[in-house]
């Protein structure tokens, strides 16, 4: 396994010694043996989390927008320098490849992000466009700062005044005297930014980011408290909520956006795209799933425990294990693919495909649950996610006021 | 006249002791006879130089089936098959390719030849999975007869080919074209990296005449990619105690059910009388008669030399003198001193823990196999290495090792004549130590001891008739109903009693044990013995 260019400073903070494989690189699970106090500072502090690893593209040349509306299913082409868009990608059928950010680094500069490598389906699909595609993920490497305090952080070692970058913007600038790339975006779904720059600055980023950031009581941040803040923010998993088709052996196993509850990244009324086709005459048809936030009953649960003589007990970290979901007659009409108790929200929540109509806020569902070997249903209901959404995620307080965005250029 | 045995086994190899074991194990009273001291036939270890173990022929195991390791209960009998890690090609301007189980290792490994490439292979690793799935199960069955009406061939026909509806029409083309290109031509539709096509190309040559721009070849790929370990999809795997412990565990197997089984027992004949199977006659003239008897030996030699041209049809004679044998590949097996590095990556890594190619380019590919078209050994071969003292240290005293190196092409037939490949040895010996050379530059100061087979050998002292590994080549035309001749690709011979269970029958060669079980199979179905 290969290890990020912040290794030296994240394995020395790393005492749990828990560690996990993510795209080829070493990657902490939790700093410390409970990952809780990690999620709590996501929402009262700021978190720091180590992102090398996503799978990291720049595409250039004259063609980059209209070649990147090609793959990607937002309209790309029509994004202002500086803005960053979160997408999905398909394949010809319509299925979901991936989901990922594109961000506008220059007119004829973009970066993409994604969970999977995909240097061969963009050569492949770049035929007739004036592009240069350069995959950066080894050379870029990049931190995400999440939490109520990022901004203040930032603040102190950004040339740029913090304050009026808004929510989805991407800005070239210096960070603790490293040129980086600053991005409005992230994984957590609280006010947050992800900084990236090449990878013989990682250290004095790193340094940097972590002498402003102690005083604001900021923590280092692994891939467990990660996976409960996404589920609070509603974000869907590459590999959990919905697979890519790349790897899926029959087409039960695939996703179109509509399934994967991304059905907003699609901008359809344009010139074909990889998958469009498909898409449309999906939506024809009416979409089989749909993605949707599932909250279970917390008294049924308690009861539940109570007849077996226990407290409940919930796991302390967020459950990747799909379980079965039923209607009122006992059919299986979906599954629920994460679930995690919400140290935020106080709610037992979970992301779950479902079949429609199944998919409708406060239809009353049964989900699996097994205490003490003994499988049982608990109620669950269909409830809006994002389950956690501050206002402090999007707002700007040094912006001029100005007209409210359209939402679909801002998520 | 009551018979001592229900079946007679012709041959200790893997393939006979199956199917005894099979037979034992529902109840028959079986004798296995094989000629050499040693079981497993081509799949046997031997210690050939004191406290080296060497596995003599074959080396690597990937496609035994699961289901006979579970009816036979061979780990109780003493199998244990550990993967092979890793495939590693060094090539001789010091760069080197190490593909492993890891998927980001590998993608890394690749992308320093090309980033595309190293997208695209586990893409191909995907379509090639998906195809082995609708090949996979040709193998646990008997080949279907298309010429027959039979309502049990009828059905099986339609099963393949409902199957191959199944895989749609991008994977059925895929299947179509792999049947019919060359591997090089079908690799070089994924990929662009020589240094990639050429170390993966040769899984479609070996044991075969034939090189790797030769048309057919891609098929053999898909091998690749049937294999399976503990359930799971993999390459191949090695036991412990080399490739010999398997037909011990077999043995075991066989025994505990029942059957007996004879060492130095070699089998001169196979007595017919009117037409049927009588027994055989051991080289040391007694005979021994049986219900039935089962030959795992090759074909040719099975039909040619033990039963005799006189008791068979002449156009079943004329099918299995035309049967392509022509062995291609000899065998290096070394007794090393000390672990040889490799220039391009030294050390004792993961890159050593699988197998090795010595395939540096498609070109080299295409050259070896020129020397071998008109009779020559090929002075630069490719080569399959493994050391099977770093997966299983017992195979080596302590700090020493054992390498095995199957090489290709050394053509049976050279152009002085098959008989005088005992001269040629050594200088065959030669070529593959001084190509390795250029690899392993401390290789010669550390071998203690070195086994040189050549195809001629392999004929003299194994059976395998030409030198063929495979008791035939694995092209098209000699696999499923057609092998080994039409209209006798069920186990069945134009001898009454007389039975095919070896690697000349359906599915081919390979540790696979699928001819014994199958052999076994329908012998048990059909009530023969």
């Amino acid at each position: 396994m290969r290890t990020t260019p912040f290794h030296p400073r994240t394995s020395e903070l790393c005492t749990s010694f828990a560690w996990k494989e993510w795209a080829g690189y070493a990657a902490v699970c939790r700093y410390t043996p409970h990952s809780e106090a990690e999620v709590f500072a996501v929402r009262s502090t700021a978190g720091l989390l180590d992102v090398t690893p996503l799978y990291k593209y720049d595409v250039r040349g004259p063609d980059a927008g209209e070649f990147l509306a090609y793959v990607w299913t937002r309209d790309i082409r029509n994004i202002g320098v500086g803005r960053v868009v979160y997408s999905a990608m398909c394949d010809e059928d319509g299925w979901m490849l991936d989901d990922g950010t594109v961000a506008r680094l220059g007119p004829d500069h973009f970066r993409c992000t994604s969970s999977e490598p995909w240097l061969s389906w963009f050569l492949k699909h770049a035929r007739g466009f004036e592009v240069q595609i350069e995959e950066t993920t080894d050379s870029i490497c990049g931190l995400a700062l999440q939490g109520p305090r990022a901004r203040a952080i930032l603040k102190g070692i950004t040339d740029f005044d913090m304050d009026r970058m808004r929510f989805f913007r991407v800005r070239k600038t210096m960070v603790g005297g490293v040129p980086a790339w600053v991005q409005r975006t992230g994984y957590t779904g609280d006010l947050g930014y992800e900084v990236f720059c090449a990878n013989e600055h990682a250290l004095q980023l790193y340094d940097a980011i972590c002498e402003a950031g102690m005083p604001h009581g900021m923590v280092p941040m692994g891939l467990d408290a990660l996976d409960v803040a996404r589920i609070e923010a509603g974000f869907v998993l590459q590999g959990v909520d919905y697979i890519t088709a790349k790897s899926c052996l029959i087409d039960g196993l695939k996703s179109t956006p509509d399934d994967a509850g991304l059905g907003w990244t699609v901008d359809i009324d344009r010139e074909p795209f990889v998958g469009s086709a498909a898409i449309a005459s999906e939506r024809q048809r009416g979409p089989v799933w749909d993605l949707v936030g599932l909250e279970i009953d917390w008294e049924a649960l308690e009861l539940m425990y109570a007849s077996l003589g226990i407290p409940p007990h919930l796991a302390p970290e967020a459950c990747r294990q799909s379980v079965p979901v039923y209607d009122e007659q006992g059919v299986q009409v979906g599954q629920a693919t994460s679930t995690t108790w919400s140290p935020t929200c106080k709610r037992y929540l979970a992301l779950a495909q479902v079949r429609r109509p199944h998919h409708h806020l406060g239809t009353e569902l049964f989900m699996e649950y097994t205490p003490l070997f003994e499988r049982q249903k608990v109620p669950v209901r269909v409830v809006e996610k994002p389950f956690f959404d501050p206002p402090r995620k999007r707002s700007t307080p040094g912006a001029a006021p100005v007209s409210v965005p359209a939402p679909e250029a801002e998520e | 006249m009551s018979k001592k045995y229900d079946a007679i086994i012709v041959g200790g190899g893997h393939n006979g002791l199956v199917c005894a074991a099979y037979l034992a194990k529902a109840g028959r009273r079986v004798l296995v006879l094989e000629k050499r001291e040693v079981l497993g036939g081509a799949a046997c270890s031997e210690e050939v130089y004191p406290g080296f173990t060497y596995s003599v022929c074959s080396y690597v195991v990937s496609l035994l089936r699961p289901q006979i390791i579970r009816d036979l209960q061979l780990p109780k009998f003493g199998l244990h098959v550990l993967p092979l890690e890793s495939t590693f090609s060094p090539y001789p301007d010091g760069r080197s390719l190490m593909r492993s189980a890891d998927p980001a290792a590998t993608r890394r490994e690749i992308a320093a030849f090309s980033p595309r490439d190293a997208d695209v292979y586990p893409m191909f690793g995907k379509a090639m999975g998906q195809l082995a799935r609708f090949t996979k199960p040709i193998i646990d069955e008997r080949a279907p007869n298309p010429m027959s009406w039979k309502p049990r061939e009828l059905m099986q026909l339609l099963k393949m080919g409902k199957q191959f509806r199944e895989l749609g029409d991008d994977l059925g083309l895929l299947q179509y074209k792999l049947t019919t290109m060359s591997a090089v031509d079908f690799l070089a539709e994924w990929f662009e990296t020589d240094e990639l096509i050429a170390p993966m190309s040769c899984s479609g040559i070996i044991g075969t005449m034939l090189g790797v721009k030769s048309p057919g070849t891609a098929y053999v790929l898909l091998h690749h990619y049937m294999g399976e370990i503990d359930g799971s999809s993999r390459a191949w795997g090695f036991a412990r105690g080399g490739t010999g412990a398997i037909s011990m565990a077999i043995a075991r197997a066989a025994q505990h059910f029942g059957a007996e089984i004879r060492t130095n027992a070699g089998v001169s004949q196979i007595k017919v009388r009117s037409g049927a199977a009588q027994g055989v006659v051991l080289e040391d003239g007694s005979e021994l008669d049986a219900k039935i008897v089962i030959s795992g030996a090759e074909p040719r030699l099975t039909f040619l030399k033990l039963v005799g041209e006189g008791e068979l049809p002449d156009e079943f004679v004329t099918q299995i003198k035309r049967y392509k044998l022509r062995g291609s590949s000899g065998k290096v097996n070394l007794a090393l001193d000390r672990f040889p590095d490799f220039a391009s990556r030294p050390g004792i890594g993961m890159h050593v823990r699988g197998d090795i190619s010595i395939a540096p380019s498609t070109d080299y590919l295409e050259r070896a196999y020129d020397d071998a078209k008109y009779g020559d050994f090929s002075t630069r071969p490719f080569m399959n290495i493994v050391f099977p003292s770093v997966l299983d240290p017992d195979m080596a005293p302590e700090g020493k090792h054992v390498m095995s190196i199957f090489v290709q092409y050394a053509p049976y037939h050279i152009k002085e004549g098959p008989s005088h490949w005992p001269e040629k040895r050594e200088a065959f010996g030669d070529a593959v130590i001084d190509t390795l050379s250029e690899y392993c530059p401390t290789l010669k100061e550390s071998i203690l001891h070195r086994q040189v087979l050549t195809p001629w050998d392999l004929e003299q002292e194994f059976g395998l008739t030409e030198g063929n590994i495979f008791h035939g080549e694995l092209s098209l035309e000699q696999l499923l109903f057609q092998r080994p001749a039409s209209g006798w690709a069920q186990y069945k011979t134009p001898i009454r009693k007389l039975w095919l269970c070896g690697s000349g029958a359906h599915p081919g060669g390979g540790v696979m044990g699928a001819p014994g079980q199958l052999a076994a199979r329908d012998i048990l179905l059909q009530g023969a013995c």
